[in-house]
């Protein structure tokens, strides 16, 4: 199988002059096959967010190498950055902040067909498919993210993300935000997703549970440092490490 | 033994609309209460009308909340006043946003001593400091003189704890204590709250949209669905085996830990 993503030695230093530099991301390395779902766990504070910033651009990388079908984009920027764009997407823990208030949703998911060269006609064509494929009838094009639901809104956000037919979805804390039975939805609708489009997903979540579940692989982080990986079964039936062991402990 | 509270079929009403409806429970003292449900079932609704807290749009527009015989939506604001806190303690989601910012926490666990009738200052920073150690900080002192942003936000939501049983009341009103916080330190603030129960008997009612808080805490429980009781008794044996189709859903919607 070949790879998607393949991140190297990843390093984010955040300069602070009165508490000395914090170093949130520190030598991560990992790989991300086509079709694989990885997750990325641990406690608010270990780096999980940055990781994912990281490879999306969102933040700049101090060093370190990021891979994305083979091309180097630690440094992307401008044409470079929007072809990377086509191959990957993301999706926010908080679905309602994602969208332009001033937008109607369809408005929201139609901007990015637009923006990579579909006709106004087809993209709405297009709009209509992606939101059918989510969950939602029609008429959701029309509304404005304030009308609709959390999950709703996120249902949209994974249409949004979906539109130009990434291979790598990034999904931080996607469905954190949302009740249990929404989160369920949300959870079987990238399960179908993903059989249908053989994509790969960077999962990142501080619930071990669900990931047990929805993963094929899982990374701990710790501190900024990757403390283990491992298939989640391996992970949570035998953690080698202290720190895994205490978080899997805390599970209720 | 006495009822410590008991809700007899609540009816609460924001701006003229339904959001509970005829809701009934009652608590014996160290009793612990889960009240589980999804966003909008008007579970935090039913904590806030013990207090009166439902602010100026919201009402108890049927039904009593008795506490130790006093009907506490008819109480006036200076006998709610005495109530609060020394008999009934609150804890919110976001401990961060309920202490001062601009105040030292020891200032501010000094001011919650004065209000109900403690003026010695070293008698009751003594008191503090005690009952800190005695939840388990490690350094009492370090945490009187933080200010609330200087400590974690599990740390925050722990001295939450203790500032709300600085006063022993005899009913601590959680409303979703654990929900912002890290599973380790969720797990902190639960034994906390079980060891405010084991020394000073505290009964607890627990809201939360997280069954497994619930399960590790409550003896009973209460399932909202809608503003209305889908379903509610023992905590054991309605997780074992719920019997309406709303539970069922919750609970299997919940990620299980496969160890």
């Amino acid at each position: 199988m070949s790879e998607i993503l393949r991140v190297e030695h990843l390093k984010k230093i955040f300069p602070d002059r009165d508490r000395g530099d914090l170093l949130a991301v520190n030598d991560v390395s990992f790989t991300l096959k086509a079709g694989e779902k990885l997750a990325i766990i641990g406690e608010s504070g270990s780096g999980k967010t940055t990781v994912a910033r990281l490879v999306t651009r969102l933040l700049e990388t101090s060093s370190g190498r990021i891979y994305l079908d083979g091309e180097d984009i630690a440094h992307a920027k401008g044409t470079k950055l929007k072809e990377a764009y086509k191959k990957m997407q993301m999706v926010f823990q908080s679905p309602i902040e994602s969208f332009d208030p001033r937008l109607t949703l369809g408005d929201g998911i139609m901007e990015s067909l637009l923006n990579h060269g579909l006709e106004k006609e087809a993209a709405l064509a297009e709009c209509q498919k992606l939101l059918s494929l989510c969950g939602l009838s029609r008429e959701f094009a029309h509304r404005y993210p304030h009308e609709v639901s959390g999950g709703q809104c996120q249902r949209a956000a994974i249409a949004r993300a979906l539109a130009i037919e990434p291979r790598l979805l990034i999904l931080d804390e996607a469905t954190s935000a949302l009740d249990v039975t929404v989160q369920a939805d949300i959870l079987e609708l990238l399960q179908h997703i993903q059989k249908e489009r053989n994509m790969a997903y960077l999962f990142i979540c501080h619930d071990i549970a669900l990931v047990q579940d929805f993963c094929d692989r899982v990374i701990v982080m710790h501190k900024g440092r990757i403390v283990e990986t491992g298939t989640p079964d391996e992970v949570i039936q035998s953690p080698k490490e202290a720190y895994t062991k205490k978080l899997i402990d805390s599970v209720l | 033994m006495a009822e410590l509270i008991s809700y007899e079929q609540v009816d609460i009403s924001y701006k003229g609309q339904r959001i509970v409806h005829n809701i009934s429970f009652s608590l014996h003292e160290g009793e612990i209460m889960g009240i589980v449900g999804e966003s909008g079932s008007g579970k935090s609704s039913l904590l806030r009308a013990a207090l009166n807290m439902l602010g100026r749009d919201g009402l108890v527009t049927r039904g009593d909340i008795y506490y130790k015989g006093l009907d506490l939506p008819d109480l006036s604001p200076a006998e709610m006043q005495k109530i609060c806190g020394s008999e009934i303690g609150m804890i919110f989601q976001h401990a961060g946003g309920s202490f001062c910012p601009i105040r030292r926490v020891g200032d501010q666990l000094q001011e919650i001593l004065e209000a109900h009738g403690s003026p010695d200052q070293q008698e009751n920073e003594q008191l503090a400091c005690e009952l800190l150690t005695r939840f388990g900080f490690d350094n009492p002192k370090r945490i009187i003189e933080s200010y609330p942003f200087e400590l974690s936000g599990g740390m925050q939501q722990r001295v939450a704890v203790v500032a709300a049983m600085l006063l022993r009341p005899k009913l601590l009103l959680a409303d979703e204590p654990t929900s912002a916080l890290d599973v380790t330190v969720q797990k902190q603030v639960i034994e906390e709250m079980l060891l405010a129960r084991e020394i000073f008997g505290t009964a607890i009612i627990l809201v939360t949209h997280n069954m497994g808080v619930v399960q590790a805490m409550a003896d009973k429980m209460l399932v909202m669905h809608q503003g209305e009781t889908v379903e509610q008794g023992l905590t054991a044996s309605i997780m074992k085996a719920p019997s309406s189709p709303y539970t069922k859903r919750l609970l299997s919607a919940m990620p299980k830990l496969r160890r």
